[in-house]
């Protein structure tokens, strides 16, 4: 007679722990790994150090930027990739609706509801010079600290690249 | 001083179910079952141009289930923000012909769907926004498959085909 509501009661207390651990996840915050390192040195810098070859760095992801989907030049963001939606990637924001955005053989015209990401290790990553703007209802979240490794905890800071990018916003200063 | 505490402990207790009862509601209605409320031209005649409620279940977009004429809510890529109601024509891999102006039926172009996207359509030719003018879409944008219709209570059951 003990046994049975002794599990019953664990089961219980299972269940609404990942209930209550999945909706925060969802809707508030996450924290996720990132493997790769196309956002190499803002995440996995390939240093000698024994902490970075050890694992992954460990991100926090805020959810709470999908609520009215603004975003700024130079935020990183999660996002689930256009080719595959299973594969999620970490990469910045370079564009966003209504710029031009430069690459090596011509200028994209980034239209309504997409943005433009690229990683910020250009040499190795696969980003939007690939598969082309990104609608930015496949984004689940922005990156906004690093929790992995212990020396290199602190926040994500923008970081934009004024030099290929027009954008309506700068535009109308003039 | 006990009697605020004792209130203060069952309005713990009382918070705590209130947030569960929450959660787990999220939790339905994100992975399992929702009802949504659709209106607008672009599904007539299959579903009304002033507002219908529709059962959507979260389920067979996550298991890879979805196929060609499946009734699916889906993310706007014009506006992540907005969420469409359209059918899907073709999935990825599957040629699709499709004539951007019907009432021309002699301008059609075809196009094979890439991989990770569909293709879908309003059942409205005339008035529907969708693959047609913004391409394929990819799978990711898919929030969940519309099966069954509960208001108004004259068209109350499943949609089919």
């Amino acid at each position: 007679m003990g046994t049975p509501s002794i599990l019953w009661s664990i089961t219980k207390k299972c269940f609404t722990v990942g209930v209550i651990t999945l909706t925060v996840s969802d809707l508030f915050a996450s924290i996720v790994p990132v493997r790769g390192a196309s956002m190499s040195p803002t995440f996995n810098p390939k240093t000698n150090s024994l902490f970075d070859s050890l694992s992954d760095d460990r991100v926090l992801v805020e959810k709470l930027c999908l609520r009215n989907y603004k975003f700024s030049h130079g935020d990183v963001i999660v996002f689930s990739s256009p080719n595959n939606h299973k594969e999620k990637h970490v990469k910045r924001i370079v564009g966003l609706p209504g710029d031009w955005v430069g690459t090596i053989y011509d200028v994209v015209h980034i239209p309504e509801g997409h943005c433009w990401v690229e990683g910020d290790n250009s040499a190795s990553s696969l980003d939007s010079r690939s598969f082309g703007p990104v609608p930015l209802g496949l984004v689940k979240g922005r990156v906004t600290h690093v929790l992995w490794p212990p020396h290199r905890v602190g926040t994500v800071d923008r970081k934009t690249s004024q030099n290929r990018v027009s954008s309506s916003s700068s535009a109308s200063k003039f | 001083m006990r009697q605020w505490r004792i209130i203060a402990k069952e309005a713990m207790a009382r918070a705590s179910i209130i947030g569960k009862f929450l959660c787990l509601l999220h939790v339905t209605d994100a992975y399992i079952l929702s009802s949504n409320h659709v209106l607008g031209p672009s599904m007539l005649p299959t579903l009304n141009i002033t507002g219908d409620v529709v059962l959507v279940e979260h389920l067979s977009h996550r298991l890879g289930k979805l196929g060609s004429g499946d009734l699916v809510l889906v993310r706007s890529p014009l506006d992540p923000k907005k969420t469409l109601t359209k059918r899907i024509v073709a999935m990825e891999g599957d040629k699709v012909t499709f004539s951007l102006d019907p009432t021309r039926s002699h301008s059609s172009r075809s196009l094979v769907v890439p991989k990770g996207h569909v293709w879908i359509q309003g059942d409205n030719a005339y008035v529907s926004c969708d693959s047609r003018h913004f391409g394929p879409l990819p799978y990711g944008l898919i929030e969940g498959k519309a099966f069954m219709r509960v208001w108004p209570p004259s068209s109350f059951g499943l949609l089919g085909e």
